[in-house]
């Protein structure tokens, strides 16, 4: 069939839309992008963890426990390994479960638990670290 | 109108038909262990909010990671959260086009398995000495 249109480049997109260049799913590259920036501040944050958590392996007393987490040093720096690792891990476990999931409605509710589970422990963490720590001052 | 023909796909042969190599082995590994480190954030964040609860809590929890089965856990869990870290760095370097040929390909994930290993014994070593 000819196409008999005087303007063949007419479109309904919308000149933002094609400069966006995203098409119909309104998203592009997000969750690859975040999954490699996490991936890269995971690196520092943990080698940070694992001193962190190594100085409390002689089975520290609840005294020197919170002495340790509440230093404000220790504490932002295990807010900011939070906030990354379980972003890395919500997006990680996405990626495993739309390979293995198939069937539609359990992919969706797999997700949304996962969302709910990285969500939950980031708040976890984060409200327990906070709670140690605030209100600490330093000597 | 014609049925339509459910024409009978090539089907995507899966891990037990291959012939295991480093690269499948540790890529297997990196995607295992990352699953591991997700219900291990559990017990790090058990441990925190038992702190923010109070010496009874932060006791009996620490008393279960004080226990051998508890060294243990921990003791695996520094092995894997250091496999999955080295797999993620060779992830890395290949998203910036490298080490992409056979032997680099083989000598970074032999390396990820040795270098796991050696970082963990490392680092419980470092923590006893040390700490």
């Amino acid at each position: 069939m000819a196409d008999n249109r005087a303007d063949t480049r007419v479109s309904m997109r919308t000149p933002l839309a094609r400069v966006k260049g995203l098409g119909a799913s309104g998203h592009g590259v997000e969750h690859w992008w975040i999954h490699r920036m996490t991936a890269a501040s995971n690196i520092p944050l943990i080698i940070a963890f694992v001193i962190i958590v190594a100085s409390l392996a002689a089975s520290p007393s609840y005294q020197e426990a919170i002495a340790v987490i509440s230093h404000p040093l220790v504490a932002i720096i295990l807010i900011l390994a939070v906030i990354s690792v379980t972003n890395h891990m919500r997006l990680g476990m996405q990626i495993v479960i739309e390979d293995y999931v198939h069937d539609k409605g359990q992919k969706i509710a797999a997700v949304m638990a996962n969302n709910f589970y990285a969500v939950i422990v980031g708040v976890a963490c984060l409200y327990a670290i906070l709670k140690v720590s605030l209100g600490r001052i330093l000597a | 109108m014609a049925e339509a023909k459910v024409a009978p796909r090539p089907l995507s042969p899966h891990l037990q038909v291959y012939k295991w190599s480093w690269t499948m082995a540790m890529s297997v590994a990196h995607r295992l262990t990352g699953i591991a480190l997700y219900g291990g954030i559990a017990l790090f964040a058990i441990w925190l909010v038992a702190l923010a609860s109070g010496p009874s809590a932060f006791d009996a929890v620490q008393w279960f990671f004080g226990s051998p089965l508890g060294y243990l856990i921990l003791f695996a869990y520094t092995w894997i959260l250091m496999h999955h870290m080295l797999g993620g760095v060779r992830h890395l370097v290949w998203d910036f086009g490298h080490g992409m040929e056979p032997a680099q390909r083989i000598n970074m994930a032999r390396f990820t398995l040795v270098g796991s290993i050696t970082l963990t014994l490392a680092i419980w070593v470092v923590a006893f000495l040390v700490f």
